[in-house]
């Protein structure tokens, strides 16, 4: 098998993939921005993907696409670290044009899954799997997610909105402002792995030129950042808030 | 201006192909900045040979950039510090007076160290043997100009042909990746008429047989290009990419 046995293959395989979840990450910021216009508008979105039977395949489809990501990655260092031989330079320089996140990527890489771990446990087990499997994971109801980020970020949160049959007792203050900055770490691991990853796999891929290669690394930069700013203005948004009920 | 410089030259000497090798530290003095990296090397030589020492063995032919032969990885760069140029084309005018320049051979797992700072490059001349040609047929010569060939495109394919087969790529690439060689061999012929008829089959067998003789995956970090002699462009990559995967979607 091709995508398995030779080397450009292998790196289609990441390419295409890592294509296909820079285009979730998109999808993805897209409803959170929902969050600062109307938190009905982002409830609604809960409730139309929560534990319906496309969101559970898309959940899965996605799951599978981060695995193989991940598994290529890690096949792909070890034949590149074998090709690089067990003797090292002694001296090793910096070469203009190359950027230090090219270099890097698999380092990015395992911080961003660090940070999908917390996020899963911060969200999606209080969300879907909540719906799912109809445990009470959460004090919110996955239906209202918003009620539930804005709690995690800000601190602020309406009694009313806890759940029936939750002991809730809130976090300490100091959390709320914790994760934003734990989120907006991640947000500036995504960008670097970005940067280098989005107009990479577009030149695996083929789809570039003499000229096309300084735009797609244009495109590249502008797609990570624009993800990012999109994720990291609902955080910042509710980091304001928090700060807003501390001088209240 | 250029002067007289007293520098310590750090060599990995490696006696044969599986010895262990490790660094020496030779002191030169009065070496003119005039001279070419080489040329330093040759006095470095007559120096060890007058001691009764092994001098130390390094590729080089021609002297003028054009062969590919020479090598050397100077201060942490293919071809040394100065971009665009092959070893033999490096003056001494890049290092100053007390610098302690240290040159290893090219690292990778598919250019195993034969001799001290040289290395077995054949693993490039097997992937050239696996399809880097256009058969020929037997037959009257054509005329030059009776193919039409645009000029952009002409362009390309000689900026593509300017690869020496130096392997200073897969020496600078982290992945020890032989990518932007193969890249600028497929693309040389791919891009002419004359090429073209054979582009699929060429890409495949010399794919197939860069990654037989154990050269890495490319990330396109970009490090090939920027230390290659001869400039060749990153694009050249793409359109390997290309040829490679639209052959094999048509099989």
């Amino acid at each position: 098998m091709w995508l398995k046995d030779s080397s450009i293959g292998r790196k289609l395989v990441m390419s295409v993939t890592g294509l296909a979840l820079v285009f979730f990450l998109l999808f993805h910021a897209s409803m959170n921005i929902a969050l600062i216009f109307s938190e009905d508008a982002y409830n609604w979105i809960c409730r139309m993907l929560g534990a319906n039977w496309y969101a559970i395949i898309g959940t899965l489809g996605l799951a599978l696409l981060v695995l193989i990501h991940f598994v290529y990655a890690l096949y792909l260092t070890i034949l590149n670290r074998r090709a690089r031989g067990n003797d090292r330079y002694a001296v090793t320089a910096r070469q203009q044009g190359v950027d230090w996140n090219s270099k890097n990527m698999l380092v990015l890489g395992f911080i961003v899954l660090g940070f999908i771990v917390l996020h899963l446990v911060n969200f999606w087990s209080k969300m879907q799997f909540q719906e799912l499997f109809g445990v009470k994971t959460g004090a919110f109801d996955p239906q209202n997610g918003a009620a539930y980020v804005k709690y995690l970020f800000s601190g602020i949160y309406d009694p009313a909105a806890v759940q029936e049959g939750v002991a809730f007792t809130p976090w300490a203050s100091w959390v709320h402002p914790l994760y934003c900055v734990l989120y907006l770490v991640w947000l500036g691991a995504i960008w670097f792995h970005l940067t280098h990853g989005i107009w990479s796999a577009l030149h695996t891929i083929g789809w570039s030129s003499n000229i096309w290669l300084k735009r797609i690394k244009v495109i590249g930069c502008i797609f990570a950042t624009l993800i990012v700013l999109m994720f990291a203005s609902v955080v910042v948004y509710y980091l304001g808030m928090y700060f807003g009920s501390l001088c209240a | 201006m250029d002067q007289y410089i007293n520098i310590k030259v750090r060599v990995w000497r490696q006696a044969g192909p599986k010895a262990q090798g490790h660094f020496e530290t030779y002191e030169l003095k009065n070496i003119f900045q005039g001279a070419s990296f080489l040329e330093m090397m040759d006095i470095l030589n007559e120096q060890l040979i007058s001691e009764h020492k092994d001098p130390i063995a390094f590729d080089h032919d021609c002297r003028e950039g054009i062969c590919g032969m020479c090598s050397l990885y100077i201060n942490g760069h293919p071809h040394g510090p100065d971009s665009a140029i092959t070893t033999c084309q490096l003056h001494m005018r890049k290092f100053h007076d007390g610098e302690t320049i240290t040159i290893e051979p090219w690292r990778s797992h598919a250019f195993p160290v034969i001799k001290d700072l040289m290395v077995d490059r054949g693993a490039y001349d097997k992937i050239m043997q696996a399809g880097g040609f256009v058969s020929v047929n037997t037959g009257g010569v054509p005329d030059a100009n009776a193919i039409p060939i645009p000029k952009a495109k002409a362009d390309e394919a000689m900026d593509a042909a300017s690869c020496i087969g130096c392997g200073a790529c897969a020496a600078a690439c982290k992945n020890g990746s032989a990518m932007l060689f193969v890249a600028a061999k497929v693309s040389q012929l791919a891009l002419l008429p004359q090429g073209k008829v054979e582009a699929a089959k060429r890409a495949k067998a010399m794919v197939a047989k860069m990654d037989e003789l154990g050269f890495g995956n490319c990330t396109n970090t970009g490090a090939c290009a920027a230390e290659c002699p001869k400039s060749v462009s990153l694009a050249n990559i793409a359109r390997l990419n290309r040829e490679f995967i639209c052959a094999k979607l048509s099989d």
